[in-house]
């Protein structure tokens, strides 16, 4: 840097070659900072306008410095605001997508951690050919499944419940945990396995001992993945429940067509907001994590 | 070893016969384990899209009935004005979003990887949107594209009072509000995806180019794209399946309006399925979105078996 200034001081050539330096390292920054505006913009909306009074947003608009501050929008989204004729809020919708989200994520893991080492570590004659047909399921339209398993949840008594919408993630969400879970066990030594099995060891002490203390790193990843995907899905909750028995995502939605005039953007804010808090924390907080899942869903 | 030396008056045929049960058992451990696992996967899979297929060809309309029909129901499908609308949305948005979405994803890609500063600050930036569902994306950009206190607003208040910017309004111009807003929530995945693989290209390639006397945009051109080409290829493949299965994004941003200008095929299903009673007509649309996503997919996949029998082929 020294030199290249004392140069540029002596050089016009150099100088020259220095200033266009420069003008490219400030279109480099130009560039991202026009794009990261607009990446922003949804975000700075709806975290501002959630704190913000109606008739304030309805004066300055929604881009705009916020003038006033108010909780109340938040304690309406949350307990009192009306969605298809219940008074209560988005706060029962919340809960069940929780209820929906964290058993269907532990078990999907589970069964996709357990189903990889199956193989990867335990083959048999067709063990390749049955990894194949359950990757397939990756890439299946869920528009597919809604006939079947609405007959399926109606004639095993779960439909209208958060239990049959955990029953469907999970079945769904096993070819991708079996995928990242597999391809990431075919990386452990075998000789690992087998001196455990001259041991004695057999296949559960195998995968307590040691597959699963090998595993933390997939296991954030496929957690991460499923709890968003699980949490952000829209299809299955629309159709499968239906009132006080819908995830958030389904209630945000009749949220938005249940006004027609004078949109309360504030409680609308919030409410929206309350529904992208939890996958936005985990991304925030596990975000290396996260990158890690897309890039092997993508490539895998 | 324990049992047996412990039961050393029990004859040793009795322990060779229970140790080869537990050897049986134990063979079948991984088969039984895998199972009910396997047996969900092969019904999703297979069941229930022969499930779906048999429907399409059967009269069913407002509860599925089992009496086959042939194609009728495709026929009808497809000289439907709705269904028409959709998959013309289907191709016009996909071919934007696409191309705009790997465009954008390459240049973020490459500014972020001149050495700037702050880069996980960039990545994170670009990268959340990723994480947020589509429908709380549409409704946000609903709201900004909408008239009453969004973008026109705001324009508006910074003086230019005559301004008019309501594209959801609009039939002509609200798809255009879903590949800007699809190419937002996307283009974060295909910057991560192009930083790595640029992040991966042999240093010793590019040091040959520098020596060659080669420039940076030449060195771009010439050996870093090409060399991470299969990326481009597994981002475009992985955001067409993205395309055809665009469904809660519509919902959020236009419910499919203003009309039916912003139907699309996912949406249709969903009306034809559960909003009309056409079960049979809905499952051949369904049908025609597994067909599209095997058209997308199967070249793709012999591809990259066919590319990596290729290299493995090269060294062994």
């Amino acid at each position: 840097m020294a030199s290249a200034t004392y140069a540029a001081a002596v050089d016009p050539s150099a100088r020259a070659a220095n200033l266009r330096y420069v003008a490219a390292r400030l279109g480099v920054y130009a560039f991202l900072g026009f794009f990261a505006v607009i990446y922003l913009l949804p975000l700075f909306v709806i975290v501002s306008n959630s704190f913000r009074e109606l008739p304030e947003i309805a004066k300055n608009g929604l881009i705009s410095w916020p003038y006033s501050f108010s909780l109340k929008a938040w304690s309406q989204a949350w307990s009192h605001y009306c969605v298809a004729g219940t008074c209560e809020g988005i706060q029962r919708n919340f809960f069940n997508s929780l209820e929906m989200t964290v058993p269907a994520t532990i078990v999907s893991t589970l069964l996709g951690a357990i189903n990889g080492y199956v193989l990867s570590k335990w083959r048999f004659p067709g063990s390749e050919t049955l990894f194949a047909c359950m990757t397939l399921g990756v890439f299946m339209p869920g528009q597919i499944s809604l006939l079947p398993w609405a007959f399926i949840l109606g004639s095993i008594g779960l439909s209208n419940s958060i239990a049959g919408l955990i029953l469907v993630h999970i079945v769904q969400g096993l070819s991708f945990t079996t995928l990242f879970c597999r391809n990431y066990y075919v990386s452990i030594p075998d000789d690992l396995i087998k001196a455990a099995r001259i041991d004695g060891a057999g296949f559960w002490r195998i995968f307590w001992k040691i597959i699963l203390p090998l595993s933390p790193p997939i296991l954030i990843v496929t957690v991460i993945w499923q709890f968003t995907g699980i949490w952000n899905e829209y299809l299955f909750g629309v159709v499968f429940t239906g009132g006080r028995q819908q995830p958030i995502t389904a209630a945000l939605v009749a949220l938005q067509t249940g006004q027609m005039n004078a949109h309360p953007y504030d409680i609308a804010s919030a409410a929206v907001l309350i529904g992208a808090v939890p996958p936005l924390l985990i991304y925030f907080f596990g975000g290396k994590y996260f990158v890690r899942g897309l890039t092997q869903g993508a490539i895998k | 070893m324990r049992a047996a030396a412990t039961n050393a008056l029990v004859p040793g045929d009795a322990v060779r016969k229970r140790s080869r049960g537990r050897d049986l058992i134990a063979s079948w451990t991984p088969r039984l384990v895998i199972a009910p696992s396997a047996i969900a996967s092969f019904i999703y899979v297979f069941a229930f899209t022969l499930w779906t297929l048999y429907l399409s060809l059967s009269n069913s309309t407002l509860l599925p009935t089992y009496q086959l029909v042939g194609l009728k129901p495709y026929f009808e499908l497809w000289s439907n004005r709705r269904w028409e609308i959709a998959y013309g949305n289907l191709f016009f948005f996909s071919a934007f979003y696409v191309v705009l979405t790997l465009a954008i994803g390459l240049g973020l890609a490459i500014a972020i990887d001149q050495r700037v500063k702050g880069e996980a600050l960039w990545r994170t930036i670009f990268l959340y949107p990723l994480a947020v569902s589509f429908v709380v994306t549409g409704s946000v950009w609903n709201w900004l594209y909408g008239p009453d206190a969004g973008i026109e607003f705001f324009v508006r208040s910074l003086g230019w009072e005559n301004f008019t910017f309501r594209p959801t309004t609009n039939k002509d111009l609200a798809i255009y509000t879903i590949v800007a807003t699809g190419i937002w929530q996307a283009s974060g995945f295909a910057m991560a995806l192009f930083l790595a693989g640029l992040r991966s290209v042999d240093p010793d390639l590019i040091k040959a180019a520098q020596i060659d006397g080669a420039g940076p945009a030449r060195i771009y051109r010439k050996v870093i794209l090409p060399s991470i080409a299969p990326i481009f290829l597994a981002v475009a493949v992985v955001l067409l399946q993205f395309a055809i299965k665009t469904f809660d994004l519509v919902v959020a941003l236009t419910h499919g309006g203003p009309g039916i200008a912003t139907t699309f095929p996912a949406n249709y299903v969903y009306d034809l399925m559960f909003q009309r009673g056409q079960i049979a007509i809905g499952a051949a649309a369904a049908i025609m979105m597994l067909l599209a996503l095997a058209v997308v997919l199967l070249p793709y996949a012999l591809w990259t078996v066919w590319r990596s029998r290729r290299t493995a082929g090269a060294h062994g």
